[in-house]
């Protein structure tokens, strides 16, 4: 693969005077010329409040999203209730001042719009997607919520949400196979006293034990305009957007400051081992390590690592486990990138008859293969260019999650920056199989990583176990 | 008196404010939404190759990427009797070897282009499409047209898939979800064709072989059954020359798949309880025969649907999960299908609240019967009729669109009609699909949860017939274990 990054910039350049791209037909996919560069044009702004805008124009549909970030997740919550950040979400649906209880969504679907939010340890987000000509609708509700919403707030209307939030973790993983392993292995993965190691959802107790007056606090600590960015994408004039978004947002009013996070950095020294029983016909192995923050070096080599390891069927240990031994039903490995660590996990569900001792094993030796000599070219360039297709998938749709108004927020957020495209993309395109090596040998330490066995309950000796020590030579 | 002291304070207050901040806009009263932005569809461009086989697409040119995809009109209704997953099987052998390829060369290729071929069979067609960066679009279709028109069906490769396929079968056991899909097919169809799921069962998986899966790629993909659908960063005449070679010699006259017959429908209420001990919630399931997609009244049921469950602020859901918190989300829709596909409402309850959230099931659906207001009705429309737009914003959305339009024999200008024949929907047209497909006194009703705890409770609502399976019973195909004599 193995091209550089000047070379990479001459080609964006040069695409970047082209209307559109050619379909003609290529020799031989590694003859594949050079990289279109990714084009978002914006504007970018900030209130006298401190809120972040970012506009965006793209005439394709005649939709716009309105998407905003809070710099807060999980992460920020204390100890006794986590949980917190995800319930609040919930309730910021639940009406504002000049928006009646249940009028959030009966106002946006009369208009034709959705709207959803999420939240993870680090940030939470809430957009709307409408038409063109409902803008306005939507940085009203947006903007009145950001302001008003401890006005209208009621102990009633944190029990109802508390309830819903309680299905949600029924759903999503109490009555979910495998449900609980993740809450599991972010515990096992952090120490107590680091913000990734209770689960975003919570525990049952203390979604209970909160209060009213902790959404009082939350809203007043973290939900300021000067802790969000907002993003306005889609059909727009950015002119008009840009007075639409000055007349609904200049009168929230600032809120207070918010400490960026410092957490001692975690590291594991040494290999924990845990098995958990679960309602489950087949044991499935996880193993997991902490590995280098979103954008950081090293982030993208551990991805396409992820990707030579478990993506395609020639991935190793597809291959080896699926394809050719047949010993496993599946096989995943992923680079969860986050904000002040990621996580790299290898999960495997053993075949009947199959124990997760076997599995280890084999998964272990995949490993040792790559850090002992590195991918073949091949194998990286697979990989790239699947990362590469991803970000031209990235640049079709505008609203929604995962939409361009969800990436330039999530760039602004990681790297300062909304248009961080073709500077994500070309850390991909500049890998080599020596990188992904190196990735490999410097974090899938084994002497630093969580091996977490669930299997079905009553069959513990299906558990990996560590193997025998090595004997004297 | 007092109210209206307390209104003249927050006036005062709210002028005040406004002084402090000029620019503070008026927030007593939503903004009004301006007239709806039209769609702007770019035109569906139609040709044929040498061999007649009809080609749909659309050119757009945002991204460099471009979305191809073979329809044939023939999906998992179109298995033999006593083959039921034969066209989902044959849809995920299309590409364990084509060509002169095998499974692994395939898969090394297609990944190294960047691409992405699925192959998948629903019940009334099988679709297998490719996207790809447009630059190599070319490459992409030499190896995507073996996939489709060469498969090998190698037996080590139909092997491996059989091992994999019913350890899936196995891995539903641990997923009410799944086991809820089965069992909810079953109660509503029994015997008809679409009393089953598209991926079959454990019988079919065992016992098919090779000839089988050549015997239904010979029947189904063949021009004459196939139709081309793309959309994307290719003008028409680059796709035309790239499918002429890629796809023009296909040859072949293939079946046309047997029309499905008109399903029974529900007679009364029964109530089947699947047992899934200490289950956090119960999956509930309602549902009846709906109606075919042909049907004249498929824009007035999207509108009731839209009111009963189809979207966040609908009934069922503001019920379920905002009013009583049984649920994170509670949601109804019509299967549509060639054939009258499925009508169901469901949701993931608490296992303590089961009986009394299968209640409010049946009142909401009952409700429906009652006259609709003029506001909710608006809303249904105009959610259904304003976001449809969005719809159509990526290579993916466009080309799917177009297979519907295939699968369905939709007419030129259905995209750029829906908005209107949504907006003609009246509340009229609400009741009589309420009275005629919502019927509430004849549905089949599948709660999979935990029998111990929820029994009773479902028992004394006195809703109809209970009758209780052991999991292995549902996906095992066995007969139910307990009657109760004392149900009507």
């Amino acid at each position: 693969m193995r091209r550089s990054r000047t070379a990479l910039a001459a080609v964006g350049l040069l695409l970047a005077t082209l209307p559109a791209f050619s379909a003609e037909p290529v020799a031989a996919a590694s003859a594949q010329g050079g990289h279109a560069k990714l084009e978002v044009p914006y504007t970018e702004f900030t209130l006298p409040n401190g809120l972040n805008v970012i506009l965006h124009e793209d005439h394709t549909v005649p939709a716009v999203c309105v998407d905003v970030w809070y710099y807060v997740g999980s992460a920020r919550e204390k100890p006794g209730r986590t949980g917190f950040a995800h319930l609040f979400e919930h309730i910021m649906f639940e009406g504002s001042k000049n928006v009646k209880q249940g009028e959030f969504d009966r106002l946006l679907e009369t208009a034709g719009g959705d709207n959803n939010g999420s939240t993870t340890e680090d940030r939470t987000d809430y957009w709307e997607n409408v038409p063109s000509s409902s803008l306005e609708l939507a940085l009203f509700v947006e903007s009145d919520r950001m302001g008003y919403l401890l006005d209208v707030m009621s102990p009633a209307r944190v029990d109802q949400q508390r309830d819903v939030v309680k299905n949600e973790r029924r759903e999503s993983f109490e009555n979910r196979p495998y449900g609980l392993a993740s809450i599991k292995l972010s515990e096992a993965l952090f120490p107590p006293n680091h913000p990734y190691h209770w689960p975003v959802i919570g525990s049952m107790e203390d979604l209970t034990a909160a209060g009213y007056e902790d959404v009082a606090n939350f809203f007043k600590s973290y939900y300021g305009p000067n802790n969000a960015s907002l993003v306005v994408a889609g059909d727009i004039d950015s002119k008009e957007a840009r007075r639409l978004v000055e007349k609904w947002f200049s009168d929230v009013p600032r809120g207070s400051r918010v400490q960026p996070m410092a957490p001692a950095p975690a590291v594991l020294y040494e290999e924990k081992r845990m098995t958990m029983e679960d309602r489950v016909q087949l044991p499935r192995l996880y193993m997991a390590w902490i590995t280098p923050p979103h954008l950081y070096p090293g982030d993208a080599a551990l991805d396409v690592l992820s990707e030579i390891l478990a993506s395609g069927k020639n991935s190793r240990l597809y291959k080896r486990l699926v394809y050719d031994l047949q010993v496993a039903q599946d096989v995943s490995a992923v680079q969860q990138s986050q904000e002040l660590a990621s996580i790299f996990q290898i999960t495997v569900t053993a075949r009947q008859g199959h124990d997760l001792s076997e599995m280890e094993k084999l998964v272990q030796e995949e490993i040792d293969r790559i850090k002992n000599e590195p991918p073949k070219p091949r194998e990286v360039e697979r990989a790239v260019n699947q990362f590469e297709a991803s970000f031209y998938q990235a640049m079709e749709k505008v609203g929604g999650f995962g939409g361009k108004a969800d990436q330039l927020n999530a760039y602004v957020f990681a790297a300062g920056r909304p248009d961080y495209y073709n500077e994500d993309r070309a850390r991909y395109l500049s890998l080599d199989a020596s990188d992904v090596q190196s990735a490999a040998k410097r974090y899938l330490r084994d002497d630093g990583r969580v091996v977490l066995s669930v299997v079905p309950a009553g069959k513990t000796s299906l558990a990996a176990r560590p193997p025998a020590p090595a004997k004297e030579k | 008196m007092r109210r209206r002291e307390l209104v003249a304070a927050v006036l005062v207050s709210a002028a005040s404010a406004a002084a402090l901040l000029a620019q503070a806009p008026d927030r007593s009263r939503a903004p009004a939404p301006g007239p709806p932005p039209a769609l702007k569809l770019p035109a569906i461009q139609k040709f044929e190759l040498s061999n007649r086989v009809p080609v749909l697409f659309i050119e757009t040119h945002k991204v460099p990427l471009v979305e191809v995809a073979v329809v044939l009109r023939s999906g998992a209704a179109a298995d033999p009797k006593g083959k039921p997953g034969l066209a989902n099987l044959t849809a995920v052998m299309l590409d364990r070897g084509a060509g002169s390829r095998s499974a692994l060369e395939l898969s090394d290729e297609i990944d190294h282009l960047g691409a992405e071929i699925g192959a998948s069979a629903d019940w009334d067609e099988t679709a297998v499409a490719v996207g790809v960066p447009s630059e190599r679009l070319g490459p992409a279709l030499a190896i995507f047209s073996d996939i489709v028109r060469k498969p090998t069906f190698p037996a080590e490769e139909l092997e491996r898939v059989r091992k994999e396929m019913l350890t899936t079968f196995l891995q539903w056991r641990d997923e009410p979800e799944a086991i809820a899909r089965v069992a909810f097919a079953r109660a509503i169809y029994g015997d008809h064709a679409y009393g089953r799921v598209t991926e079959g069962n454990e019988a079919f998986v065992r016992s098919v072989s090779r000839e089988d899966l050549e015997r239904f790629h010979r029947a189904a993909f063949a021009p004459g059954n196939a139709t081309i659908v793309a959309a994307g960063d290719v003008t028409a005449a680059n796709l035309k020359t790239l499918l002429e070679a890629s796809f023009g010699s296909w040859s072949g006259t293939g079946e046309k798949p047997p029309a499905v017959p008109e399903a029974q429908q529900v007679k009364g209420r029964s109530i089947w309880i699947v047992d899934v001990p200490d289950a956090a919630q119960s999956e509930i399931r309602v549902g009846r025969v709906g109606a075919a997609r042909s049907t004249p009244d498929f824009f007035p049921m999207l509108v009731a649907n839209t009111m009963l469950g189809g979207s966040f602020a609908s009934r069922l859901n503001m019920n379920l999960r905002e009013a009583h918190g049984y649920a994170y989300g509670a949601s109804s829709g019509f299967d549509f299908r060639l054939s009258a596909g499925p009508f169901y409402a469901a949701a993931a309850v608490q296992t303590d609240k089961t009986s009394p959230a299968l209640a409010e099931f049946f009142k909401e659906l009952e409700g429906m019967r009652k006259p609709v207001g003029e506001d909710e009705l608006t809303r249904a429309r105009n959610y259904l009729a304003l976001r449809y737009p969005r719809g159509f914003e990526t290579t993916g959305q466009l080309a799917t669109r177009l297979e519907a339009k295939v699968v369905y024999d939709l007419p030129d200008d259905y995209f750029t009609s829906y908005t209107d024949r949504i907006a003609k929907v009246t509340a009229a047209d609400v009741a009589r699909i309420a009275a005629r497909y919502i019927d509430p006194s004849s549905a089949a009703v599948v709660v999979v949860g935990d029998r111990r705890k929820i029994e009773a409770g479902i028992r004394a609502l006195n809703l109809g017939p209970v009758r209780v399976f052991t999991v292995d019973q549902i996906l095992g195909g066995g007969k139910p274990r307990a009657q109760d004599p004392k149900s009507k």
